[in-house]
C-alpha cells in the first residue's frame, strides 16, 4: 500500500470540493445504472418479457377448454377473445397482470429503493457525498417511475410483437363493444397501459413511503402490496357505500371502460384524481419525512 | 347547467334525511255505491318541522302491482327529506290492507286514494287549497302511475302527477297490435300471466318487474322475483282464497280466466278494461303531468305514455315526457338515469306544489345505454334532451330500403317452440335481454330481409315502421317482426329485446295479392352505426305471445310490392346532457395545476429558507478542518452525547477514544450530516455543518461500518460511489485509492462474497477516493489481521503528513496510541481527556508491581521514604505511586526485603483515565 498525496486545490466559495456541485450528485443516469445492475430489476423486467411468452405457450397448448370464464360477466370475453389478434392479446396481457402482477413489480421498484441502500448502509455514504436529500429521494423517485414505466411497456410490447407474429394483426374485439379497427384499437390499448400506469401510482407512492420509514426493504414491498390487497377486499364489501370511493383500488379496473363504445371517461377521470391524490400525499409524506429522518442505519 | 346543479345537489343529498313516520289503518267507504268498508294499510312520512304553523305539501305514493307500502319506503324517504309529506299505503287486495284487487277501479282503488285525500286534509299539518282540499301530488310506478292518472281525472284536488312505466289503455297493452288495422291484438300471455299470479296471493313485495318504482334507487324493487309469492303469505284478506281468483275481484278474474283462454279481447272485457285505463279519462286530466316511460318495458311500451301525453296535452295541461333505460324489463336503469328522474320529479313538484323555481321547460329528455360500467357493474347510458317533445315519429326520418323476395314460414302448432325475446317479471335481471336482446330466432319460423350497410351512422329515437305484406291460407296471421342491429361481423343485436306482434286478418292467399301493411315497432333509442346493417326479421311466433294453435304455413314479405324503401327510421337531433361525472375532468385539471403550483411554492420556500441559513464563513476557523463545541445529541429523554468539544488540525491524526455506547458513532453521525445535532456548533473549514452541507464534500468518511451494492464488484462499487458524487473522475484516483485497498484481484469480485476484513479495506478505500482533506473513519481496523492494522496504521500517519488531517473513533488504546498524534476520550458523552498522545500518554507516576507476596511488599513500601502512596489491587498487584522514589530503588527494596517480582508495569496516563473509566462500567453511556 502507497499513497501518493498532493497539495489539495483551492476549495470552492461554499466550502466544498472542488469538483463538487449539488446539482450534479447522484444523476438521474447514475442511479438507474446503479438499479439496472441489480438482479431484481433485470429479473422483474426479464418477467415482464417472459409472461406473453408463458401466456402464448398455453394458449397453444390448451386447445379449446370453454369453462374458463372467470366470472366477470361481458368482461370475461376478454380473455375469450384473447387469441384473436395481436391487440387482443396484449390486452389480455395486461388485464392479467393489473391486479397483481404489476402491483408487486412496481412495489418492487419503489418500496426497495431507498429501504435497500439503508439496509446495505450505502445509504449513508450517498448522503455524506453529500446528496442533498430531496434530491436523493427526488432522483430514486424519478428512477423508481420510470422502471415502472418500462416494466409496462416491456410487458406491454413484448405481448404486441408475439402476439402479433402468432395471430396477426386484427382489430381490437372487446367483446363488450363492437370491433374496434386496429389503429384506433392501438390507441385504446396505450391509453389501457396509460391508466394502468397512473392507477399503479397509489403502489408506487405507498411502498415509496413505507420505504423511507423502514430500512427492511420486504417491509416495503410486502407492506405496500398487503395494504393494495386489504383495500381491494374493502372494496368488494358494496355495504361501504360512498366510502368505497376513497379506496385506492376501487377505480382499478376503470379501464375496462375504455374497452367500450364509446368510451366511458369518467371513471377514468376519478381514478385519475383518486391515484395522483394517493400519490401526492404519500411522496409529501416521504419527503417530509426524509427530510427530517436521522439516518441511523 | 340547471340540470348540472341539480344533479350535484342530488349527489349530496343529506344523510339524515329528517322525517318521522305515522303508521295508520284508514278505514275507507268504497265501491260503486260508497258502502264496502276497506282498511288500507297506511304510512304518512312527516318532514320535520312540518306543523300546525308550517304545514307541508303532500304527495301521495302509489306502490306498483303486487307490492305494498313498504316497497316505496326508499322514494317516500327521499320524497319527505324534500320538504313533502308523503302518503304511501297499501292498496286494497295486497298485504295488509283489505278488500279485492279492482285493477284502479274507478269505483274501488281510485275512491280509495280520494279518501285518502280527505284523510290528508283533515290534518293540521298539511297545507291545503282550500277547505277539504290538500295540497297534494299523486305518483307511482306501473299500477300507481294510473292510479295517479284515474285520480287526477276523478278528483281535481290532484295538483300534479308523476305517473311512471304506465299503461294508456290496458287493452292494447295486453292485447297488442301494432299493425295499422283495427284487428285484435295478440294476447300478452306472459305478462298477463305474472299478473295475475301476483294477484293470487295479494302479493307482499312478490311484484317481480310490476312492482318496479322507476323513481326509486333501491334495488329492493322489482327484485322480487317472478311474481312468486306463496298464496296466503302475509295476506290479510279472506282466510280461505279462491283458489282459481285468489284476492282478486270475481268481475276481473272472471275476465282475466276468459280472455286468457280465448287469446281475444271480447266487447264486455275491453269496456272493463276501458274503465281502469286512462285512456278514457284523459281530456279530464288538469292536473300538470310529468309522464317517465322506461325504453325497457316490454309490457308498457313508450307508446303508452305517448298516447297519454297526447291526450293530456290536447286540453292545455302541461306536460312533460322524459324516457329512460329501464322499465318493466330493464329495472331502474343505470344510476344517471335514476338521477335525472329524481331531479325530474323533484323539480315538478317544487314549482306546481310549492310553488319554487319558474315553470320547469316542456323539454324531453331520454338516455341511450352506451356500454357497461366497468367499476359498478351495471350499465351506463347517456343523457340527451331536445327542446320540444317529439313524439314517436321523430323530428327527422331515415327511409331504409331492405332486400329480400317473399319467404315462408311456419307457425308452429301451439306455438311451441317458439322464440325468447324478453323474460318477463325478471325485472333488472335479464341484463342480457336488456343490452342485446336475448332473442333466438328459430329455423323454419322468420324470414330474415337486410339493408346495404348504412352509409351513415342513423340515430334512432322514436318507433321506426317495417312494411310488410302477409299472405296466409287461412286469411289471418299473427307475425312479430323485429328489428336488428347487424354489426359487421354480423352480429345482430335486438333493441331491448323489443317486438312488434301483429294481427292480420282478410289476408289473400297469394303474397302477390297482398297490400303493404304498415307496422309500427316498439319505440327505441339506439344509435346505427355507420356500416351496419338493418335486419327485419318476421318471426311466426313467440314465448311472450299467444298465437294461433293450428300450424300454417305463411309467406311474408317486406317493403312495398314496387321495391322502394321498407323501413322508416325516425331520427331526433338530441343534445346530450352533462352529467354531474363532467365535472370531475375538471377537478382533476385543477388538481394538477394545484400540485404544480403548491410544487413550485414549496420549492420556491425550500431555495429562500436555505439562502437565509448562515452561510457565513468562520474566518479564524477557515484552515481548521475541524472544530467541534458543545456538541450535543439527545433522542427523547435519552443523552447520546451530552457536550463534546474538540478540534482536528491539519497535519493531526486525531484519535476519538473512548469504550462502547461513549457517544463516538454519533458524534461521527452528526459530522457526516446523517443526524442533525440538539445543540452545538461544528464547523469544517471554517464552514458551519448542516446536513447535505457542500463543504461535506470535502470528507472522506467510513462510519458504522462498509456499505456497498452487494451485487456489485468491489471496483464498480467504488465506481458506482464516485460517479454519484458527480465529481470529475480524474479527482478520484481510483488506483491509489485501489492500493490501499490491496484487494488484489479480488476487486474484480462481488462485494457480497467479501470477508468482513476485505469489506473494511474497500470501505476504507472509499474513504479516501478523491483524496479528502479531512478523513473521518469509525473503527477502520476492525476485522484487520495484524499486518493490516500496522500497514493502515503506516497509511494514516502518512495521509496526515501534508496537511491533511485523519479523526480515527476507536476503543483500542493501543490502536490510538500508536496511530495518532492526538487523543479524544471520551465516556457517557463527555470529553474527559485530550491533547496530544504522548501528552496524555507520558509516563504517569504509578506503577503496577505483581509481587509474590502482599503483605511483605506492602510493609517494605510503607517503610520507603517518598513513596506517595499505594493501592493493592488483586492479589498479587500493587498499584504505586512512586513519588519522588525512582522505579529502580523502590525494585531493588522489594527485592532486598525478599519480595519476589514477577512483573513491573509502568503505567500512564491514558491508561490511567481510561481504565478508570471502563472500570465504572463495563457499559457506556449507550449501549447501541
Amino acid at each position: 500500500m502507497s499513497v501518493e498525496l498532493k497539495a489539495e486545490r483551492a476549495a470552492q466559495g461554499d466550502g466544498a470540493a472542488a469538483g463538487y456541485r449539488a446539482g450534479r450528485t447522484l444523476t438521474y443516469a447514475a442511479e438507474f445504472a446503479r438499479q439496472w445492475r441489480r438482479k431484481r430489476t433485470q429479473l422483474a423486467l426479464g418477467f415482464m418479457v417472459v409472461l406473453p411468452i408463458i401466456l402464448l405457450v398455453a394458449f397453444e397448448l390448451g386447445g379449446s377448454d370453454d369453462d374458463g370464464r372467470s366470472g366477470r360477466g361481458q368482461f370475461s370475453q376478454l380473455s375469450d377473445a384473447a387469441i384473436s389478434g395481436g391487440l387482443n392479446f396484449a390486452m389480455f396481457a395486461l388485464f392479467v397482470s393489473a391486479s397483481f402482477l404489476l402491483v408487486v413489480v412496481v412495489a418492487l421498484f419503489h418500496g426497495d429503493t431507498v429501504a435497500a441502500e439503508a439496509s446495505w448502509g450505502s445509504l449513508r455514504y450517498l448522503l455524506a457525498v453529500p446528496v442533498p436529500r430531496a434530491r436523493l429521494l427526488g432522483i430514486k423517485l424519478a428512477v423508481a417511475l420510470s422502471y415502472s414505466a418500462l416494466a409496462i411497456l416491456t410487458l406491454l410490447g413484448t405481448a404486441l410483437l408475439l402476439g402479433t407474429l402468432r395471430y396477426g394483426w386484427h382489430p381490437l374485439q372487446s367483446g363488450i363493444a363492437a370491433e374496434i379497427p386496429a389503429g384506433e384499437g392501438m390507441l385504446r390499448l396505450l391509453a389501457t397501459a396509460g391508466f394502468l400506469g397512473i392507477n399503479m401510482l397509489v403502489v408506487a407512492g405507498l411502498a415509496f413511503l413505507l420505504s423511507v420509514l423502514t430500512d427492511a426493504p420486504l417491509g416495503a414491498v410486502g407492506g405496500a402490496v398487503l395494504l393494495y390487497i386489504v383495500s381491494s377486499i374493502l372494496d368488494q364489501i358494496t355495504a361501504l357505500g360512498e366510502l368505497r370511493n376513497f379506496l385506492p383500488t376501487h377505480f382499478a379496473q376503470a379501464y375496462l371502460g375504455l374497452l367500450t363504445t364509446p368510451m366511458q371517461f369518467d371513471d377514468i377521470i376519478k381514478g385519475t384524481i383518486s391515484a395522483v391524490c394517493y400519490f401526492t400525499a404519500f411522496c409529501a409524506l416521504a419527503f417530509y419525512r426524509f427530510s427530517r429522518k436521522d439516518v441511523v442505519s | 347547467m340547471v340540470l348540472l346543479a341539480g344533479l350535484a345537489a342530488w349527489a349530496v343529498w343529506p344523510a339524515d334525511p329528517g322525517y318521522r313516520t305515522v303508521d295508520e289503518r284508514v278505514a275507507v267507504r268504497t265501491g260503486p255505491l260508497g258502502d264496502s268498508d276497506v282498511t288500507l294499510d297506511t304510512r304518512l312520512y312527516l318532514p320535520d318541522g312540518a306543523s300546525a304553523g308550517k304545514k307541508a305539501p303532500a304527495l301521495l305514493l302509489a306502490h306498483g302491482f303486487g307490492g305494498t307500502k313498504e316497497s316505496v319506503a326508499t322514494d317516500a324517504q327521499d320524497l319527505a327529506g324534500l320538504g313533502y309529506a308523503v302518503l304511501t299505503w297499501t292498496a286494497q287486495g295486497f298485504g295488509a290492507s283489505t278488500g279485492q284487487i279492482h285493477l284502479n277501479s274507478p269505483d274501488y282503488e281510485v275512491r280509495d286514494a280520494q279518501r285518502l285525500l280527505d284523510h290528508l286534509a283533515k290534518r293540521d299539518d298539511i297545507q291545503l287549497d282550500a277547505s277539504g282540499d290538500p295540497r297534494v301530488g299523486v305518483l307511482g310506478g306501473s299500477y300507481g302511475g294510473a292510479l295517479s292518472l284515474l285520480l287526477a281525472a276523478q278528483d281535481k284536488r290532484v295538483d300534479a302527477i308523476v305517473p311512471m312505466i304506465t299503461w294508456n289503455d290496458l287493452g292494447n297493452s295486453l292485447f297488442a297490435q301494432s299493425a295499422d288495422t283495427t284487428d285484435d291484438g295478440v294476447f300478452k300471455q306472459a305478462w298477463a300471466g305474472v299478473f295475475f299470479s301476483s294477484g293470487m296471493s295479494g302479493g307482499r313485495g312478490g311484484g317481480g318487474g310490476l312492482d318496479l318504482e322507476s323513481l326509486g334507487a333501491g334495488g329492493a324493487n322489482g327484485a322480487g322475483g317472478t311474481g312468486g309469492a306463496v298464496p296466503g303469505d302475509g295476506a290479510a284478506g279472506p282466510a280461505n282464497l279462491n283458489p282459481q281468483c285468489g284476492r282478486w275481484a270475481a268481475d276481473i278474474c272472471q275476465t282475466y280466466l276468459r280472455v286468457a283462454a280465448a287469446g281475444r279481447l271480447d266487447a264486455a272485457s275491453r269496456e272493463q278494461l276501458a274503465q281502469r285505463s286512462p285512456a278514457s279519462v284523459l281530456n279530464q286530466i288538469k292536473a300538470p303531468t310529468l309522464l317517465i316511460q322506461g325504453l325497457a318495458d316490454s309490457l308498457f311500451p313508450l307508446s303508452e305514455a305517448d298516447a297519454n301525453a297526447r291526450g293530456i296535452a290536447a286540453n292545455g295541461t302541461p306536460v312533460r315526457v322524459a324516457w329512460f333505460s329501464g322499465g318493466h324489463d330493464g329495472g331502474d336503469g343505470p344510476q344517471s338515469d335514476s338521477d335525472r328522474l329524481k331531479y325530474l320529479t323533484a323539480q315538478w313538484f317544487d314549482h306546481y306544489l310549492k310553488g319554487n323555481g319558474a315553470a320547469p321547460a316542456g323539454s324531453f329528455t331520454y338516455s341511450r345505454i352506451t356500454g357497461l360500467d366497468a367499476v359498478d357493474r351495471g350499465t351506463m347510458a347517456t343523457g340527451y334532451q331536445v327542446t320540444d317533445y317529439p313524439g314517436l315519429a321523430g323530428q327527422g326520418t331515415v327511409q331504409v330500403p331492405v332486400s329480400g323476395g317473399p319467404r315462408t314460414v311456419a307457425n308452429p302448432p301451439n306455438g311451441t317452440p317458439a322464440a325468447l325475446s324478453s323474460l318477463p317479471g325478471t325485472g333488472s335481471g335479464a341484463l342480457s335481454s336488456f343490452v342485446n336482446g336475448a332473442v333466438s330466432d328459430l329455423p323454419g319460423q322468420h324470414a330474415r330481409f337486410e339493408s346495404a350497410p348504412l352509409e351513415q351512422a342513423v340515430s334512432v329515437v322514436g318507433t321506426p315502421s317495417v312494411l310488410i305484406r302477409a299472405a296466409s291460407p287461412t286469411g289471418e296471421a299473427v307475425l312479430f317482426v323485429k328489428l336488428y342491429d347487424v354489426d359487421p361481423n354480423g352480429s345482430a343485436a335486438l333493441s331491448m329485446g323489443l317486438i312488434a306482434p301483429v294481427r292480420l286478418t282478410g289476408l289473400p292467399t297469394s303474397i302477390d295479392q297482398a297490400h303493404p301493411v304498415r307496422v309500427t315497432l316498439p319505440g327505441i333509442v339506439r344509435e346505427f352505426e355507420a356500416g351496419h346493417r338493418l335486419r327485419v326479421t318476421v318471426a311466426t311466433a313467440d314465448q311472450s305471445y299467444l298465437g294461433p294453435v293450428a300450424p300454417v304455413d305463411y309467406t311474408v314479405a317486406v317493403g312495398p310490392a314496387d321495391g322502394g324503401a321498407a323501413v322508416t327510421l325516425p331520427t331526433v337531433p338530441g343534445t346530450p346532457i352533462a352529467t354531474a361525472d363532467a365535472i370531475w375532468l375538471y377537478v382533476l385539471l385543477g388538481l394538477l395545476a394545484l400540485l404544480a403550483v403548491g410544487l413550485a411554492i414549496v420549492i420556491f420556500v425550500a431555495r429562500r429558507r436555505h439562502r437565509r441559513v448562515d452561510h457565513s464563513v468562520s474566518a479564524a476557523h477557515a484552515d481548521t478542518p475541524l472544530w467541534v463545541r458543545g456538541l450535543r445529541k439527545t433522542y427523547g429523554d435519552f443523552v447520546a452525547v451530552d457536550s463534546i468539544d474538540f478540534t482536528v488540525e491539519r497535519g493531526q491524526v486525531v484519535g476519538l477514544l473512548g469504550p462502547n455506547g461513549a457517544g463516538k458513532t454519533t458524534s461521527l453521525r452528526v459530522l457526516m450530516g446523517l443526524t442533525q445535532a440538539t445543540a452545538g456548533e461544528v464547523l469544517i473549514f471554517g464552514h458551519r455543518l448542516a446536513p447535505g452541507a457542500p463543504v461535506l464534500s470535502r470528507i472522506g468518511a467510513l462510519v458504522e461500518g462498509p456499505g456497498f451494492l452487494p451485487h456489485l464488484s468491489g471496483e464498480q462499487n467504488l465506481a458506482a460511489y464516485w460517479r454519484a458524487t458527480g465529481r470529475p473522475w480524474e479527482e478520484a484516483r481510483f488506483d491509489d485509492a485501489l492500493a490501499i485497498a490491496g484487494l488484489g484481484d479480488a476487486v474484480k469480485r462481488k462485494v457480497k462474497n467479501y470477508s468482513h476484513g476485505m469489506k473494511q479495506r474497500l470501505a476504507v478505500a472509499q474513504a479516501m477516493l478523491g483524496m479528502p482533506e479531512l478523513l473521518v473513519l469509525d473503527e477502520p481496523t476492525d476485522g484487520l489481521d495484524p499486518p493490516q492494522i500496522a500497514e493502515m496504521r503506516r497509511v494514516l500517519q502518512r495521509y496526515a503528513s501534508d496537511g491533511r488531517a485523519v479523526l480515527v473513533s476507536s476503543h483500542l488504546l493501543a490502536e490510538v496510541e500508536q496511530t495518532c498524534t492526538h487523543a479524544v476520550v471520551v465516556h457517557k458523552g463527555r470529553v474527559v481527556a485530550s491533547g496530544r498522545v504522548d501528552e496524555i500518554v507520558g509516563d504517569s507516576p504509578t506503577t503496577l508491581l505483581d509481587v509474590t507476596d502482599i503483605d511483605l511488599a506492602s510493609k517494605t513500601l510503607d517503610r520507603l521514604d517518598g513513596v506517595a502512596g499505594y493501592a493493592v489491587d488483586g492479589e498479587r498487584t500493587l498499584v504505586v505511586d512512586l513519588g519522588d522514589v525512582s522505579r529502580t530503588e523502590a525494585v531493588s527494596a522489594l527485592v532486598r526485603a525478599g519480595v519476589g517480582i514477577d512483573r513491573v508495569t509502568p503505567r500512564r496516563r491514558l491508561e490511567d483515565a481510561f481504565l478508570a473509566l471502563v472500570g465504572d462500567s463495563t457499559a457506556g453511556s449507550g449501549d447501541r
